[in-house]
């Protein structure tokens, strides 16, 4: 087992460090000028246009932006894996505080979001394989389409409409409270929770179809026991691999739910950084979602084969 | 030859031979059965008839401002779907705006097939070094997923659609890229492929007279699926202000604008939002029936 975690871990490696590479390539492949940017408007007008100059390049040479490029970004690379994602242009902070500073919210949203497509997903997906080609199985088929057809952005904004516009019930905007916390969890969570229930329905209807439950079933066990003890655990292992999948999802999805209900999170920093050509903090945002996404993959592979002994082996 | 003429003494035509139907005629034999899929095809092309013929045949002008006639109701003065704060008709926004998702959409997945179809190709046919360095580039679309690469490109190369379109169409590139190299492996061993080598023919000649008709199947899903995909994401992209940019009638603009009246206005938020939705809605369902009917094995149990 142990040699199984190391293997899946030296294996996700080069996927991290090529990552890396792109990230850092955005910075440096974009035209123009970080320290033009981080001069700005302050240092216009002041000293003469020699000074100005002499002034820039001094900048450059203290960032190491006269460096080779390769130097760079082993550079970064050593910096990033000891925290330092480098300083902010616009905000005149460290990156790797201003990520610090949002990650709760983002987590919190995340989390909840997760938490809901799980249970609900599985629920939806278990109720449509037992009751499977009835109207309620057709429902939730629909529901799920919905889940991936339905744009988190307009989803959220028809639940603002309804919930907060209409019914009144939740706060539209902002986060800190639980109240302000469900809307923006449900609109995260819809798509995961459709994913989770058509291959949790798929997933279980295969395995239903399986000798070993014939066998259960002619021995004569409780159907409810055969589908908690026997089914549902085989069917399991590709459920496992979507929620891994979920993790990305989230966090990308996180920056429109962010966006549309004003949470201060990860993804409302990305998207302003975007906007406001910030870089180090785009390439901060964006390593640490790259990262975390590798790590939940690496996860799901190694509880492949807690969940499936054969794979161990293989 | 007797014995022929006598069996054949009718001289009556015979039933014409069924001409034995190719795999594309029985996909589409098998989708045809499909109600829902055929609604959802019928529904996909009156949107797009109604997007491109649209603004050709209705004279009046989507960005036609008329301040006196600001945010009406839907049915007010005849508009149907009410108007925006520009007093601009929200209708025949909706349908240039179908316009502009549909042309970028295809646009991308066209970027998509271009590029991932010809790695996968490559990758599959060479195998070997070729493969392991294409693939591993294409691994690293894994760390980033969903609409976050499209967000990178588009942070490289600014905003506006035609950017949108190429960020969107590289995201695209690992999902054909695997599936062409998988329907590639699948068939290079097979015995017509060596048969054409021993004759002599190119690896080019192999790869794209051969090859690539036996990955078109996969592809067509693949595409369908894609479409969907695309649409969202450029009107993600849009709403979060990265793609069209105002006066533009892009669906996602059109929602991202409405938010800010949405206490007064609500079919400004609502009607684009159907729009999307019932676009990718449709093509997913084709989708799904595209995939079943090309391939009928697939099919997972009971969908």
């Amino acid at each position: 087992m142990a040699k199984f975690i190391a293997q899946r871990f030296v294996e996700a490696i080069p996927v991290v460090l090529l990552a890396s590479l792109l990230v850092f390539a955005i910075l440096h492949l974009i035209p123009g000028d970080p320290v033009d940017a981080m001069m700005g408007a302050a240092a216009f007008g002041v000293g003469t246009p020699e000074q100005r100059i002499a002034l820039a390049e001094q900048i450059r040479d203290d960032l190491g932006l006269n460096d080779p490029l390769a130097i760079q970004y082993v550079r970064w690379l050593g910096n990033a894996v000891r925290g330092d994602l480098g300083q902010s242009y616009i905000q005149h902070q460290a990156v790797t505080k201003l990520i610090l500073d949002r990650l709760p919210s983002t987590l919190e949203l995340a989390g909840a979001a997760m938490l809901l497509s799980i249970v609900l997903g599985m629920s939806l997906g278990v109720i449509a394989a037992v009751k499977r080609s009835s109207p309620i199985d057709a429902a939730v088929m629909l529901f799920s389409l919905g889940g991936v057809s339905i744009p988190s952005f307009a989803f959220a904004i028809l639940m603002i409409l309804i919930f907060s516009v209409t019914l009144g019930l939740v706060p539209a905007t902002g986060s800190g409270s639980f109240d302000r916390l469900i809307l923006p969890a449900l609109v995260l969570g819809y798509e995961g929770t459709g994913l989770i229930a058509r291959l949790t329905r798929a997933s279980l209807l295969e395995v239903m179809g399986l000798e070993y439950i014939r066998t259960a079933r002619g021995k004569g066990l409780h159907p409810r026991t055969i589908l908690r003890r026997h089914a549902l655990r085989n069917a399991l292992v590709p459920i496992v691999t979507i929620v891994g999948l979920q993790v990305g999802r989230l966090l990308a999805g996180s920056v429109i739910v962010e966006t549309v209900f004003a949470r201060q999170g990860i993804g409302q920093l990305a998207i302003n950084a975007i906007l406001a050509k910030d870089y180090p903090v785009v390439q901060g945002v964006i390593l640490l979602t790259a990262v975390s996404y590798l790590v939940a993959n690496l996860l799901v592979d190694v509880s492949y084969g807690y969940l499936n002994p054969k794979i161990r082996s293989a | 030859m007797p014995l022929v003429s006598a069996v054949v003494a009718d001289r009556r035509p015979l039933p014409a031979l069924p001409r034995p139907a190719g795999p594309y005629r029985r996909a589409w034999w098998r989708f045809r059965r499909d109600r829902l899929a055929m609604g959802a095809l019928a529904l996909f092309a009156l949107l797009a008839v109604v997007s491109f013929l649209g603004p050709l045949v209705i004279a009046i002008d989507p960005y036609q401002q008329d301040l006196r006639g600001s945010l009406l109701a839907p049915g007010d003065a005849g508009h149907l779907l009410g108007t925006d704060n520009f007093g601009r008709d929200v209708l025949l926004r909706l349908v240039d705006g179908g316009r502009v998702s549909m042309t970028v959409g295809l646009a991308a997945v066209s970027v998509s097939l271009a590029i991932g179809g010809l790695i996968g190709l490559f990758a599959g046919y060479f195998g070997g070094w070729t493969d392991r360095i294409l693939m591993r580039i294409i691994d690293v679309k894994l760390a980033f997923p969903g609409i976050l690469l499209a967000l990178v490109i588009v942070t490289v190369l600014g905003s506006g659609l035609e950017k949108v379109m190429i960020a969107v169409g590289i995201g695209g590139i690992p999902r054909f890229a695997r599936v062409v190299r998988g329907s590639v492996l699948n068939t290079k061993g097979e015995l017509y492929v060596e048969a054409a080598r021993s004759i002599g023919a190119s690896d080019r000649r192999i790869m794209f007279v051969h090859l690539v008709p036996q990955v078109l199947g996969p592809v067509i899903t693949i595409g369908t699926f894609g479409l969907a995909t695309a649409i969202l994401s450029t009107a993600s992209l849009s709403f979060l202000g990265l793609g069209a940019q105002p006066p533009t009638a892009e669906w996602g603009l059109m929602l991202s604008e409405a938010r800010r009246f949405i206490r007064i206005a609500w079919w400004l938020a609502v009607f684009p939002g159907l729009a999307i939705m019932l676009a990718v809605l449709t093509v997913n369902v084709i989708g799904d029936a595209v995939r079943d009917a090309l391939d009928p094995r697939l099919q997972t149990a009971g969908d």
